[in-house]
């Protein structure tokens, strides 16, 4: 299978000698998407901001459609979209006139732009907004406005920073829609998120790096099956501190306790259930009993304690 | 990385400096009013006010004298507002650089297109206060033509230097300090109002050297319609400043979106 990108052993140093990546390495092959997971500061903006050539590594190699980046940097870019974390559109311009001009930094000629642009606001459910000014657009308005954006040069391969963050759920899954639309067109798509639920729907297979090294590549299954226990006992309230250092150890093979939630991982199905009904049998205790999913793995690979 | 490398000229950065021309088509009356006419009324008030008081300056009517400082203030300022308050709201409040980046652009591309934006704008405010002059017949020199490419070196010289105090701000307060305590003594002393003579020995040495005080020795003589004599030390003080202030603009923009 071809491989849209590349990135191996990469190393960003910052001033004071603060390490955002550590030697990151993986891959991503054309037409999935691939999902960048990690805690806040976990290095998915300094990577991504290596792969467009928009910062040099201090060690490393990436290659991006083929080209040496940051060398061939420009040419890269003229075949990625990006969707930034903030959308940064241009606020004198009305919808329309945002495609375009953004389009003409690609050196798109005119007829190019003119035969792009209703597509594209088709595309964004905006072709009754094409006069609009910015400021008259709702967020979720805004993030597919600046998805179309991202398209305008018809680009192989698409970065999306955080793609649905601010949004409310219609917004998102309005969103992953049109995600799902581009990647049936065969384009690749490379986002980072940590909206667990984002990346188990849309990723093929995700990374999750933490410190600026990978610490775990496979499809969102796989690793749910490979890397946790397959059941996880919630119990919370009144006393659960208590419950959970006497009772719950022989309950499971792992137990957690984060603020007033003690996690229970169960082996199976059937241990589950008989955890959860001895947690049942202390009033004051909420219980809930569910598959495990990727943020039990997120949170167990990068660990529970609060990263801002 | 080529933080040190010299500013890389591109043809890209054309679609850059039109998007800024597109908006400012839609904003150009009140840019117009900013930028023409604050220093339309200050060449007639205090040409015309102040000119009955002093009559004679340097040998010519004072409105006469104050005509080549002020079509060279009034391009310094409106360089330098482009290149401060407006490149800064692109750069950093609106992010308009950042998505530009993510497209094929380079850094280069963007700070050039702003340089060259900024004087353009400056060369407006420039050339529309050399029209006043001509259709008031404060002067009607042919030479008042040469003006033209003096307004639009200032401009050029102005916007580089803009650019590099754009390039270290943390906001909008920061350009307070430029105006106040570089762009104004720099206009006192640059013999925009008075002669540069009337300045104490020490303090001309120092106005010497100002690039503004450069662009208003080439300036004036091209109203009273002589050429500028000396010609070649002034013009290379302004082409110096411009090169040395573009390059430093280059490097700092660099450093602030690279570190």
């Amino acid at each position: 299978m071809t491989e849209v990108l590349g990135v191996a052993g990469l190393v960003k140093r910052f001033a004071g000698g603060v390490e955002a990546l550590a030697g990151l390495d993986f891959g991503v092959r054309a037409g999935e998407c691939f999902g960048l997971l990690g805690p806040n500061g976990a290095g998915k903006s300094t990577a991504l901001k290596a792969i467009l050539g928009l910062i040099e590594p201090d060690a490393g190699r990436i290659r991006l459609l083929g080209l040496d980046i940051p060398a061939q940097a420009r040419q890269a870019r003229a075949r990625a979209g990006v969707v930034p974390q903030a959308d940064a559109l241009d606020p004198d311009f009305t919808v329309a006139e945002n495609l375009l001009v953004f389009g003409r930094y690609f050196g798109l000629a005119r007829s190019v732009l003119d035969a792009r642009l209703e597509p594209l606001l088709e595309f964004a459910g905006l072709a009754h907004k094409r006069d609009a000014k910015i400021d008259a657009l709702s967020g979720g308005m805004r993030r597919r406005l600046t998805l179309a954006r991202a398209l305008v040069n018809d680009p192989d391969v698409l970065f999306l920073d955080e793609p649905t963050t601010g949004l409310d759920p219609q917004a998102r899954h309005l969103i992953w829609e049109r995600l799902r639309q581009l990647l049936a067109r065969g384009k690749t798509i490379v986002l980072t998120t940590h909206f667990m639920e984002e990346a188990e729907r849309l990723c093929n297979r995700v990374a999750i790096i933490d410190h600026g090294r990978r610490i775990a590549l496979d499809a969102p299954a796989s690793l749910v099956v490979h890397e946790i226990e397959p059941q996880v006992v919630e119990v919370n309230g009144e006393g659960v501190a208590h419950w959970a250092r006497a009772e719950a150890p022989a309950l499971a093979a792992r137990v957690e306790l984060v603020g007033e939630t003690a996690f229970l991982y169960c082996a199976g199905p059937a241990a589950a259930a008989a955890a959860a009904a001895a947690a049942g049998r202390t009033a004051s205790l909420r219980v809930l009993q569910r598959p495990a999913n990727l943020e039990d793995v997120f949170l167990k690979l990068t660990g529970r304690e609060l990263r801002d | 990385m080529r933080r040190y490398a010299p500013p890389a000229f591109s043809l890209r950065f054309v679609p850059v400096y039109r998007r800024n021309l597109l908006v400012w088509r839609k904003l150009a009356l009140a840019s117009v009013v900013g930028n023409v006419a604050d220093p339309l009324i200050t060449l007639v008030a205090f040409g015309y006010g102040l000119g009955r008081l002093l009559e004679v300056v340097e040998g010519v009517p004072y409105i006469v004298f104050l005509a080549a400082g002020s079509m060279c203030m009034s391009t310094t300022m409106s360089a330098s507002f482009e290149a401060l308050y407006s490149a800064f709201s692109r750069m950093h409040v609106q992010r308009t650089w950042d998505s530009l980046l993510n497209a094929p652009l380079e850094l280069d591309d963007v700070v050039i297109a702003e340089w060259l934006w900024a004087a353009t704008k400056a060369a407006f405010s420039g050339v529309a206060i050399i029209a006043v002059v001509w259709a008031l017949g404060i002067s009607r020199e042919a030479t008042l033509l040469l003006a033209l490419p003096v307004v639009a070196l200032t401009g050029l010289c102005f916007g580089a230097i803009g650019l590099c105090v754009t390039a270290v701000a943390r906001g909008y307060d920061f350009f307070t300090f430029y105006f106040t305590l570089v762009v104004t003594p720099m206009i006192f002393l640059s013999g925009v109002y008075y002669p540069m003579s009337a300045l104490p020995d020490w303090l001309a040495a120092v106005a010497g050297v100002l690039p503004l005080a450069a662009a208003v020795e080439l300036a004036r003589p091209l109203v009273l319609g002589r050429l500028p004599d000396p010609l070649l030390a002034p013009l290379l003080t302004l082409l110096a400043y411009t090169g040395g202030a573009l390059y430093l603009a280059m490097v700092l923009t660099r450093r602030r979106f690279v570190a």
